[in-house]
């Protein structure tokens, strides 16, 4: 069985990372893993996505179908209606409440959607969750990817996996207590 | 050992397994971290940056003829900029392996266009190899460099952006010593005046030859049998994405080596199977060859022609449809154009160069290319590495010609490496033939759009050496421009004034703005020189601000607009403290915390 995560959010937000630390732990885990994303002219505050393929058989394709995605996790509340048609009816979104304002917007040509959470709750099983906050109680607003992560984890019933001795591993020295942190605190919300 | 890479980091592993020892890039989307892996190998692998994909090519070549396992790697498009030493190395040959990978972006995610280099490969007449994964991209690479020294020939590797920049789990090995070869002066070989390269010519249509029997051979072009009545061929990715549509329902030839074409195995193939779909990315190539050997199938009648064959993709042009989804309201949500960063240098220069009337700004390409968007509109071309100088230079001829009372007057602009990539050349055309341009160089002290290469104007090598500080005032001048000054973007007033003072000059110009890119981690020279950039903040003072909005024309994603209050406020965890809002206030209400 094939599994696929879809983190998304907006450049800069620190998807990379998390989608970086999920693979280690899946393959590790002894799963075939395959993970997608584009990098470069979108890294300019663009809409960014990271997709995670994992499962106990080969897993051809790196890239997430319309309607294939398990769960989508959204670093950003307008970018989980962006992407919603990519998660299979019955998934899970999780939606961090965070807004970050497009340039459209910045510039008053566009107004950003309101009753987004509403909509997303009427259409699928919705978690909003506000790491943002939890990441500043933290002390440090970029944790608040890892915090997500440990969303993931525990939607996907993937606890079973070391994630600790992950993070221990591919997180700078000085920034590991803090992502150790962050990932406990994330796997309380969902 | 096992290990997650990117298709990127497999094709440096597998340079490295195979041997390589010298290996030259320039810096371009997908592409770009390949030679960055490579360099990883220090010690093993000399790797270097190339001022261009040319320079890169023919650095590679050198070092390939001298003797020694070597590697070129670019995008799509950088193939064009190397296409002239391709063309003429394939009548060469070489005598260590040479490998070229170009990575090309069907679905044009950071690109200009969407070209097929596997079409380079019967132009050039050189082998093509096609991996679709990270396992692919090294285990391919290695066997490029034999192929590359068995049948001596530089050998074209294509890999997609979704190669590029996918993960898989890839199984390595270890490195492969093979030593220098000799080398030996050969004119005859090396040496391409008319009557060498005619002969050359002969041998390599017989080279031809003896590679389609290779690809007939090679366990690269297999079939996966199902017992299916539906035969798919796909190569690269798109064979991934097919498996994900068809499964076990129908049976495949997955071609890895594509030029020549395994024609025997394409025609059993497809008199094996009684319906054929013919999956590629971009153009109908390998379904040119399935029609020429008289079989019909389903290929670019039914899939796109333009962007990437995702399983989606593949499967709504099969089946008529994707798998169900939940639509949300696509009116609701809002685009997200790329925008220059919070202090970026570029913006005072482009906030100036928008509000000038009557001229063209001739444009390049770079994470600068943003001003021709809003609210800047300050852009009118942009086509291709180093033309904003060239093509402004053309321009301004133009311009000239007519008999205008105020002719409209050209200002070109582009970065710092894509002025070394091929602006100066450009710069010469300018210097020499005399057209009255501004010639405006984004000087931000580092490679910025790809992700912070060095380059020669940012004093250090790829592994980390200083390197001479290139004194640009000194190159343009060399270039036949006498009249040049550096400044400081974010300082408005000196942006206008110094555009006005190169629109009044009646003979080329060149200005220099010279600021790191906010996302920059300096040098300890640049600490130096830029003391204290970075490290402010802005803030806006309510009781001052009157609402006007005209802070928001600097464009800064740090800035927004309270439209309850009628007020501006700025995101203090993302403003670095350029000042260049502050400069646009009106009413001095942005102030320096």
């Amino acid at each position: 069985m094939v599994k696929s995560i879809l983190l998304v959010g907006v450049g800069g937000q620190g998807t990379i990372l998390a989608a970086k630390l999920l693979t280690t732990g899946l393959m590790e885990a002894g799963y075939d893993v395959k993970m997608s994303e584009i990098h470069g002219m979108s890294q300019r505050g663009g809409s960014v996505s990271s997709q995670v393929r994992y499962g106990d058989e080969k897993v051809h394709s790196p890239v997430i179908e319309v309607g294939g995605a398990d769960i989508l996790v959204s670093f950003e509340r307008m970018e989980a209606l962006r992407w919603l048609r990519f998660l299979k009816p019955g998934g899970k979104a999780v939606v961090n409440d965070h807004r970050i304002n497009p340039m459209p917007v910045v510039s008053g040509k566009a107004v950003y959607p309101e009753g987004i959470l509403e909509e997303l709750k009427s259409k699928v099983d919705t978690a909003v969750v506000d790491a943002a906050a939890k990441a500043s109680e933290l002390g440090n607003p970029k944790v608040m990817n890892v915090i997500l992560l440990g969303t993931v984890i525990r939607s996907m019933g993937l606890g079973s996996i070391d994630w600790n001795r992950i993070i221990r591993e591919n997180v700078k020295p000085a920034f590991v207590e803090l992502n150790l942190k962050a990932l406990e605190v994330g796997l309380g919300l969902v | 050992m096992k290990t997650l890479m990117t298709g990127n980091e497999a094709v440096a592993r597998g340079a490295w397994e195979a041997g390589a020892k010298y290996a030259s890039a320039y810096p371009g989307t997908p592409s770009t971290e390949i030679l960055e892996s490579v360099a990883e190998y220090k010690g093993d692998i000399k790797a270097e940056w190339g001022v261009n994909e040319k320079v890169a090519f023919e650095a590679a070549m050198g070092a390939a003829i001298a003797g020694a396992r070597s590697l070129a790697a670019m995008k799509h498009v950088g193939l064009n900029v190397a296409a002239d030493p391709l063309f003429s190395m394939a009548y060469t040959g070489t005598n260590g392996g040479f490998v070229v990978i170009t990575a090309d972006e069907p679905g044009q995610h950071s690109s200009q266009n969407e070209q097929d280099n596997r079409n380079y490969a019967p132009f050039a007449k050189v082998p093509l190899f096609e991996p679709g994964d990270s396992q692919e991209c090294l285990d391919m690479v290695k066997e490029a460099f034999k192929v590359s020294e068995d049948y001596d020939v530089p050998v074209l590797v294509r890999l997609t952006t979704r190669t590029s920049h996918s993960k898989g789990i890839v199984e390595c090995g270890d490195r492969e010593e093979v030593g220098i070869r000799e080398y030996r002066k050969d004119a005859a070989k090396y040496v391409s005046v008319p009557a060498h390269a005619r002969a050359r010519r002969l041998v390599v249509e017989d080279r031809m030859k003896r590679l389609a029997d290779y690809a007939e051979a090679s366990p690269l072009n297999y079939v996966e049998d199902n017992r299916s009545e539906v035969g798919v061929i796909a190569s690269g990715t798109a064979f991934y994405f097919a498996k994900e549509v068809f499964g076990a329902g129908a049976s495949y030839l997955k071609l890895g080596f594509t030029n020549p074409m395994p024609v025997r195995k394409i025609r059993d193939f497809c008199a094996s199977v009684k319906k054929i779909y013919v999956i590629e990315e971009n153009d109908p190539i390998i379904e040119t060859q399935v029609r020429l050997l008289g079989f019909d199938c389903l290929g670019k009648n039914i899939f796109p022609f333009c962007g990437e064959l995702t399983s989606d993709i593949i499967r709504r042009s099969v089946y008529g449809s994707c798998f169900d989804a939940i639509e949300a309201d696509p009116a609701k949500v809002v685009p997200r154009p790329p925008t220059l960063c919070a202090g970026c240098p570029h913006r005072g220069f482009f906030y100036e160069l928008g509000r000038r009337r009557n001229v063209m700004v001739s444009g390049d390409i770079g994470c600068y290319t943003l001003g021709f968007a809003e609210p800047y509109n300050a852009m009118d071309t942009c086509i291709c590495m180093g033309a904003s100088i060239s093509a402004g230079h053309g321009a301004q001829q133009v311009f000239d010609m007519r008999k205008d009372e105020k002719p409209r007057r050209v200002v070109s602009v582009l970065g710092d490496s894509t002025f070394f990539h091929t602006g100066i050349n450009s710069l010469l055309m300018v210097g020499y033939n005399r057209s009255r341009t501004v010639n405006v160089i984004l000087d931000n002290r580092i490679t910025g759009m790809t992700g912070h290469q060095q380059n020669p104007g940012s004093g250090y090598t790829l592994d980390g050496t200083r390197a001479p500080d290139l004194d640009f005032e000194a190159l343009a001048r060399a270039c036949g421009i006498s009249n040049v000054r550096t400044i400081d973007p974010n300082d408005l007033k000196l942006v206008k004034e110094t555009l006005d003072w190169a629109l009044a000059l009646d003979e080329p110009s060149v200005i220099i703005t010279r600021w790191p890119c906010a996302l920059k981690r300096f040098s300890p020279e640049d600490k130096a020189e830029f003391a204290g950039a970075f490290q402010s903040r802005y803030k806006v003072d309510r009781d001052l601000c009157i609402g006007c909005k005209a802070c928001l024309r600097s464009g800064c994603p740090a800035i927004a607009f309270d439209w309850e209050a009628k007020k501006s406020g700025i995101d203090p965890d993302q403003c670095v403290g350029c000042g260049v809002c502050s400069q646009i206030c009106p009413k001095s209400a942005i102030v320096r915390e």
